[in-house]
């Protein structure tokens, strides 16, 4: 190995590590709010790429009805516990109402937009709304009525989510897989490295996104009151911290980082409608590098990841994966060390 | 005969039988693999059910043991009854190092390393030249003994079903039993435990690992039956499958696991073909049926199907059986007068909040001293320095001459020093019986293998005698088989009393016993005090109702904000103004 493919694989972990910081951040911001360990994040990036593709060959995603089916049933739900609980019908048909709204208005724009053929920046966003839809319905359907359980349950329940968006992705995307055009075809050559414009988009997009995430959780209250929530859930709600609202925005902003993780990595990969896990589990690992606590560590723990697969794959391309994922027991060997003592009824 | 070995003994005379009716072959085959994966279930019940862990890497135990005899029986002509072990050997070693790394953390930390862990495991099957590959290895011999071959139909179904009705059987042994009713408490928090001197880490890599071999010989089996073993069979897919199954059919309960395997089973034959047919494209479909199941399973029916079995069928009362047992031995009880505790300048400071401030006191033989003081006076936080439940800023705890201070809670209790909780700590789903035999855990020395294989009789009858005894002693003997979670707050805090007595104590500290007790029964409090006092036990109290405190305290410890007010008899802390001042407020 010489500098210059050393100096090739670093800028490829980088590129990757970029994609799996925002998966990561992802998990740890879903696991501090709601104590959920959200397997599913993955499934988002692939729902994000995929909804793309079939914008691009001019068809109705398959995820709009997927969106639309989901919205019905949570609209039910919110109607239904609501009126049991107020017995009170039109507060409770205004409560099913708010649920349907965003997810029947994008749903109808896409089914308008999809044959126009808009440019791809367009399709983009369209992407991005749609599966950021997805977010708040899933706590809502899956995650609203365990809030109290312990973090076990709540993770086979993440499990059981997993499995549904995986076959429902198969259902409504099929088996083939699709690559996204790049967003900017430009090329620069900085020494021995060729960076692609695809690959400036991933780093600003990614930096980007960890600032917008830092100036929220520091400046806007909305912020403050996850961060609330995430510390102490009971005093939150206390303070008039809706924990149903956190959950359902903590949710919002999973998938709004996942679809755009979709987006970024769909021209340089070819995307299966199960491909998500895999991406999602490795920014999994950088999350557990950081204790599902700490979003500076999950950033230079998902590029560590990203560096380690890069090597991996060019020492031992057929073993990238077996590297990557036992990379988590040393991870946890040193912080079981490091903490040496197990918390009090979790 | 106990009612409770009903179930086994119709299961064991239904498995000759059903091989001997003239079922399909098809259904024999069916039945096999139902078999095969309940012998994983039953490992999650134990594991997730009882202990409150969890694991989707099961599969790849199974995928160990498989390889392990598929490989060796094919490159080195081993014998599979030898290859067996070798698996299980193998299988050990792994979950050890997993166990071992994620067991001292937090409860999500497994179930994640066990995803990692079996992803990492199945793109190394997949990707070894040795192991053939995505396409696995072929031809691997059946099962045979004496030249009978033994590996395929109904042989193999009575071989497979005798393997898991075994493992039934030593499971239900197990959690009837001195270790098992540690690690049914492990799921409630580990404090509780320790503090009866279980060493819960130890228990949670137990458990972890008895699931993974259960895992490993159901892969043995399995390679033998199917002839052939590819990775796919132990990917992350069938990791959750296993879960699945678990959940579904009762993650609490070892009949769970065959019920839930068998559904799961016969449900996924039928949709991987009706569902495919329905859409119109091949495709695993199923996995949406199983993931939204699995989610509504878990909304509503958290305890599986076999809990709606389990309800119809008749609670059998533990049959009496230890009248004659001999009684444990006791230890040394300090003489009257001798210092049994002393707490000398004991210090927490949680960042710059001092919550105790270089307390110190002694306690006497005989002994029964008060520890009293306005909430938030630090009396909790004292009381767990002095059982080692927390660590200490400074300060030493010396008890009968022997300095404790450095000792965990759990060797603290082995030297005698038994207490309970402000929050009553209790298993819900035990009887009261078995809850206080808990105490005697550290009087015991039978451990899981034994207990599996129930030649640990003789001492189980001691440990539960020991325990009616302590239940009788503070008036509970008309409760011993009631479920300790059904009982009202008064009696739950006795219970915690004849649980501390069971580690046969010579310092016993209870928090807060009267709380919630009604008159009669703070009577009954008082005269059990003074009784066990009469016979030579040291009694720290921390306790909020001044008429018990001052009707049967010798001494007592006044503490405000952490830091020792005043020290003396009930009538002279009576007459401090500090301490009315604290109380009551000055008079201006």
């Amino acid at each position: 190995m010489d500098f210059s493919i050393a100096s090739i694989l670093l800028l490829d972990g980088l590129t990757n590590g970029a994609v799996y910081a925002l998966l990561g951040l992802a998990t740890v911001l879903v696991f501090t709010v709601t104590r959920v360990i959200f397997i599913p994040q993955g499934e988002f990036v692939a729902y994000g790429a995929l909804t793309l593709a079939m914008l691009q060959t001019g068809k109705t995603p398959g995820t709009v009805w997927l969106l639309l089916i989901l919205a019905g049933a949570a609209a039910l739900m919110e109607l239904i516990e609501r009126w049991r609980h107020h017995g009170n019908v039109s507060r409770a048909l205004k409560a099913a109402l708010r649920t349907l709204v965003f997810p029947l208005g994008i749903s109808l724009l896409t089914l308008w937009a999809a044959p126009q053929q808009f440019p791809l920046w367009v399709q983009a966003i369209l992407s991005v709304a749609i599966v950021t839809a997805f977010g708040p319905l899933v706590y809502r359907v899956a995650y609203q009525s365990l809030e109290a359980a312990t973090p076990l349950v709540l993770l086979i329940v993440s499990v059981g989510v997993h499995f549904a968006m995986t076959g429902l992705g198969l259902l409504f995307f099929g088996a083939e897989g699709f690559r996204n055009p790049s967003f900017w075809d430009e090329r620069f050559s900085l020494g021995p490295v060729n960076l692609s414009g695809q690959t400036v988009i991933i780093f600003a997009a990614s930096i980007a996104l960890i600032v917008l995430l830092w100036l929220f959780f520091e400046k806007s209250l909305r912020g403050k009151a996850l961060r609330a929530t995430a510390v102490n859930r009971t005093g939150a709600r206390l303070m008039g911290i809706s924990s149903h609202a956190s959950g359902q925005l903590t949710f919002l902003m999973a998938a709004l980082i996942g679809a755009l993780s979709g987006l970024l990595i769909g021209p340089s990969t070819t995307v299966f409608y199960d491909s998500g896990f895999l991406i999602g589990l490795k920014g999994f690992v950088a999350a557990v590098v950081a204790g599902l606590a700490s979003y500076p560590g999950a950033l230079l723990g998902a590029l560590f990841v990203g560096i380690v697969e890069a090597f991996g794959a060019f020492w031992a391309s057929a073993f990238k994966e077996v590297i990557v994922f036992t990379l988590i027991l040393p991870v946890l060997l040193v912080r079981s060390l490091r903490s040496g003592h197990s918390d009090e009824d979790h | 005969m106990h009612k409770k070995n009903l179930p086994i003994l119709l299961l064991a005379l239904a498995v000759p039988v059903i091989a001997l009716l003239p079922l399909p072959d098809f259904w024999i085959a069916q039945l096999n693999y139902i078999g095969l994966y309940a012998l994983v279930s039953l490992g999650l019940v134990l594991l997730t059910g009882i202990g409150g862990l969890t694991s989707f890497g099961q599969a790849a135990f199974v995928g160990i043991g498989a390889y392990t005899t598929a490989w060796l029986t094919l490159n080195t002509g081993m014998t599979p009854w030898l290859t067996l072990f070798v698996g299980l050997g193998l299988t050990t070693i792994s979950a050890l190092v997993v166990g071992m790394i994620t067991l001292r953390m937090s409860g999500h930390y497994l179930p994640l390393a066990t995803i990692a862990w079996g992803l990492a495991l199945y793109y190394l099957m997949g990707n070894l030249d040795a192991l053939g590959k995505y396409d696995g290895l072929l031809g691997i011999q059946s099962l045979s003994i004496g030249g009978i071959d033994i590996g395929q139909g109904r042989l193999f179904f009575v071989l497979c079903w005798a393997f898991l009705l075994a493992g039934a059987v030593s499971l239900i042994h197990l959690l009837d039993s001195r270790p098992g009713r540690a690690i049914r408490a492990l799921k409630g928090g580990t404090q509780m435990a320790e503090a009866m001197g279980i060493n819960t880490f130890r228990y949670k890599v137990t458990i972890f690992l008895i699931a993974a071999l259960f895992a490993s010989v159901a892969g043995w089996l399995l390679a033998h039956f199917q002839r052939t073993v590819n990775p796919s069979a132990f990917g992350l897919k069938m990791g959750i499958e296993y879960l699945f199954m678990a959940v579904v059919g009762g993650v609490g309960h070892v009949w769970g696991a065959i019920v839930g395997a068998g559904l799961v089973k016969l449900l996924e034959d039928y949709l991987q073909v009706a569902l495919p047919a329905l859409i119109g494209t091949s495709g695993s479909y199923e996995i949406i049926v199983f993931g939204v199941a699995l989610v509504l399973v878990l909304k509503y029916l958290p305890d599986g199907l076999w809990s709606l079995v389990a309800r119809l069928l008749p609670k059998a009362q533990r049959p009496v059986n230890w009248q004659h047992a001999a009684s444990l031995p006791e230890r040394d009880k300090p003489a009257s007068g001798e210092p049994v505790l002393v707490v000398d300048r004991i210090r927490k400071q949680f960042g710059g909040l001092v919550a105790v401030n270089d307390i110190s006191f002694e306690i006497a033989a005989g002994q029964i001293v008060g520890l009293i003081g306005p909430n938030g006076a630090g009396k909790s936080t004292t009381f767990n320095l002095v059982t080692g439940v927390l660590s200490k800023t400074s300060g030493s705890v010396r008890f009968r001459g022997e300095d404790i201070s450095a000792l965990p809670s759990r060797a603290i209790a082995r030297k005698g020093m038994a207490r309970t909780f402000q929050h009553v700590k209790m298993i819900p789903d035990m009887t009261v019986l078995e809850n206080v035999a808990l105490g005697a855990y550290t009087r015991g020395h039978s451990g899981v293998l034994s207990s599996m294989l129930r030649t640990n009789q003789a001492e189980e009858q001691r440990l539960l005698k020991e325990a009616q005894r302590q239940l009788e002693r503070i008036g509970m003997g008309e409760y011993l088989h009631e479920q300790a979670g059904n009982l009202a707050m008064g009696p739950q805090r006795l219970m915690e009393i004849a649980r501390a007595l069971c580690c046969d104590p010579a310092l016993l500290l209870l928090d807060e016993p009267a709380a919630g007790l009604r008159h009669k029964e703070k009577q009954a409090l008082i005269a059990v005090l003074r009784q066990l006092q009469s016979e030579g036990l040291s009694i720290l109290l921390v306790e909020h109702d001044m008429d018990l405190v001052m009707d049967v305290c010798d001494q007592l410890v006044v503490m405000e904000f952490g830091t020792l007010l005043t020290r003396g008899t009930p009538a002279e802390v009576q007459a401090n103004p500090a301490v009315r001042a604290a109380y009551l407020g000055t008079e201006h």
